[in-house]
């Protein structure tokens, strides 16, 4: 357990980290969360003077991807994050402290800290049966998920499971499994979707709200705008391909040995919004979009219900069959046609049978 | 009027038969004209184009700077995309300006009941129970459900859902993501937008095909002119009859 009073200024320098580190660490973060020079100072600052922030991080219905791509972070280092900026009191994945004595910290943290943790969520609550399908602790996930929600300052929803719903709410969602903010109401939600989310994306969110204090600016999803306001698409390194019109139609063809455009063979990256294309994957060595698969959108909501990954028109199940939108329309407008069709016969006959147009000209010819 | 003035003697041929004149009204103004034919091409090429982007063409060979095909495909949808906005919101201010009959698009009189008792018959008139269908100035009440439909409540979907797919390449700042992003709230994935407005894109084809049709048809079978009507904007009728 941290101290509150202690900074994390006063950690680093403990363990032997010099001031001049310490300010090239403050220049790096702020660079890599596109701020200015002069944050990098008030970084310095805000480290230096304010206390670390008590983080609780708790795990629902998830596969701890989210745990595995934050402790990849390169910039900041994930150690330095956990060690240094923030007090990292509960996280049962990777804690020292296991059964009764870690649920006690939980309690602890609440009373000591009541209105001034983050709580970090990892995965989410089913709530189906009373939420006996997510049991930690003895207890349903979902009631101790309410308990701390209660007297966080914020909440961070990690990954497509917190934010989304993920796989374990995909369709038929046999355990009713949703995503946080359907459960916590009452506090300010940070979305930070992803499957799992880009380690600097993680480490990112965490060291700005160390540092200023408050929230990211958020979208109207909930996302920080400052990782989530452009699709993958806005910056993909093959947009040149696209907009020419340069495709791969198949994963064997010369297309793909180019490095064309995965448009025509799903790639989600037009309707997904990440920071995958600038800030890319294991210290920025590459993307999936790069390692030549398309993006499947594993950031964006119900993206395993949206049809297959490699289809560009997304196939819709509402009818009863599954269907593109071009196989409903061409559909439809065939039965249409062929309903013209018919009525156009229909009319001719009808025409040829009555006497209507033979009546309206005689009438013509009595008026003379 | 007397009915002897309207009888065109200048017009005979050699056998001596002479013409009366119908009666004729100016119906459809100027303005609704242009936006009509107007309308009409942006919709061809918004479908065509649209199309394309769900579905691109083969791949373009050489190299990528010497090519911007999917990009003027593009282009395109959103040109004529905006243009049928501008459009929209011309027509609009016209149904202010206009006669009675520009503003017949956009409300269906559905508390008068000589107006249902018109639904009725025309759709007993397209069923074939109907000797002849009653005479209108402007849409008949079938058309008019019709009209309604497509170029009041559909036009506009197509309009918000074109608009907010576009906020997305214009960033969240834009003044497009400002009015539009709402959609995002409904559905916050866009890909599901994506399916919205291409479904749409189907409801305007299969809406194309009936609209011709009934054009023509009306044309031909009902009592008085429609194609020549939105090109003139002069409606004549056939007959004198009452009803």
């Amino acid at each position: 357990m941290g101290s509150a009073t202690e900074t994390f200024y006063d950690v680093i320098r403990r363990q032997g980290i010099t001031r001049r580190s310490f300010v090239k660490f403050c220049n790096l973060t702020a660079a890599s969360l596109g701020l200015g020079p002069l944050a990098a100072t008030e970084m310095a600052h805000a480290l230096e003077t304010k206390p670390r922030i008590p983080v609780i991080w708790m795990h629902g219905l998830e596969c701890t991807c989210c745990s595995e791509s934050f402790i990849r972070s390169a910039h900041p280092l994930a150690k330095d994050v956990i060690l240094s900026m923030i007090s990292l009191d509960y996280d049962d994945t990777i804690m020292a402290a296991a059964g009764h004595q870690a649920d006690a910290i939980l309690q602890e943290t609440r009373e000591k800290y009541k209105g001034g943790y983050i709580l970090a969520v990892e995965g989410n609550p089913p709530l189906n049966e009373d939420g006996m399908y997510c049991i930690d602790g003895g207890r349903p996930f979902v009631e101790k998920l309410r308990e701390m929600a209660a007297d966080a300052m914020a909440v961070i929803a990690w990954g497509a499971c917190a934010s989304w719903g993920c796989v374990q709410a995909a369709k038929p969602n046999p355990t009713q499994a949703v995503p946080i903010d359907k459960v916590i109401r009452d506090k300010p939600i940070i979305k930070v979707p992803g499957c799992p989310p880009i380690a600097e994306v993680m480490t990112g969110v965490i060291t700005y709200i160390l540092t200023f204090g408050k929230m990211p600016e958020l979208d109207r999803q909930g996302r920080p705008k400052m990782f989530y306001s452009q699709r993958i698409h806005d910056k993909c390194y093959r947009r040149p391909h696209f907009d020419a019109g340069q495709f791969v139609e198949s994963w064997d063809d010369e297309s793909a040995r180019k490095g064309y455009c995965l448009y025509k063979v799903g790639c989600k990256g037009p309707t997904t919004y990440n920071a995958c294309s600038t800030v890319r994957w294991n210290g920025g060595v590459s993307f999936p979009i790069q390692s030549g698969h398309g993006c499947i959108g594993c950031s964006e909501e119900g993206f395993w219900d949206k049809g297959s990954f490699y289809d560009r028109l997304t196939t819709i199940r509402q009818f009863g069959v599954e269907a593109t939108a071009d196989q409903i329309g061409l559909l439809a407008a065939g039965a249409v046609i062929g309903g013209v069709a018919v009525h156009t016969a229909a009319t001719a006959v009808k025409r040829l049978t009555s006497k209507h147009d033979h009546h309206r000209r005689t009438e013509h010819h009595d008026q003379q | 009027m007397a009915r002897q003035a309207r009888i065109l003697t200048g017009v005979m041929d050699a056998t001596d038969d002479v013409i009366v004149a119908g009666p004729s009204i100016y119906v459809y103004e100027a303005p609704v004209r242009l936006w009509h034919w107007g309308n009409a091409l942006c919709i061809t090429i918004l479908a065509v184009t649209g199309y394309l982007i769900g579905s691109p063409p083969p791949t373009m060979p050489g190299e990528a700077s010497a090519n911007f095909l999917f990009g003027y495909i593009r282009f395109a949808h959103f040109a004529a995309g905006q243009v049928l906005a501008v459009a929209f919101l011309a027509r609009i201010l016209w149904a202010f300006w206009g006669n009675k009959y520009s503003r017949q698009i956009f409300y269906l009189p559905v508390w008068e009941k000589s107006w249902w008792r018109g639904v009725i018959r025309e759709a007993r008139w397209y069923l074939f129970l109907e000797k002849e269908p009653y005479k209108y100035i402007g849409h008949n009440p079938l058309a008019h459900t019709a009209m309604f439909a497509m170029f009041t409540l559909f036009n506009l979907g197509m309009i918000i859902t074109g608009f907010a797919l576009y906020s997305e390449g214009t960033g969240r700042d834009s003044w497009q993501a400002k009015v539009f992003g709402w959609v995002f709230d409904i559905w916050p994935n866009s890909q599901d937008v994506h399916t919205i407005h291409h479904l749409g894109m189907w409801v305007i084809v299969i809406f194309s095909i009936i609209h011709i049709y009934a054009a023509v048809r009306e044309d031909i079978m009902s009592r008085q002119t429609m194609i020549s009507t939105m090109i003139s904007g002069e409606r004549q009728f056939r007959d004198e009859r009452e009803g």
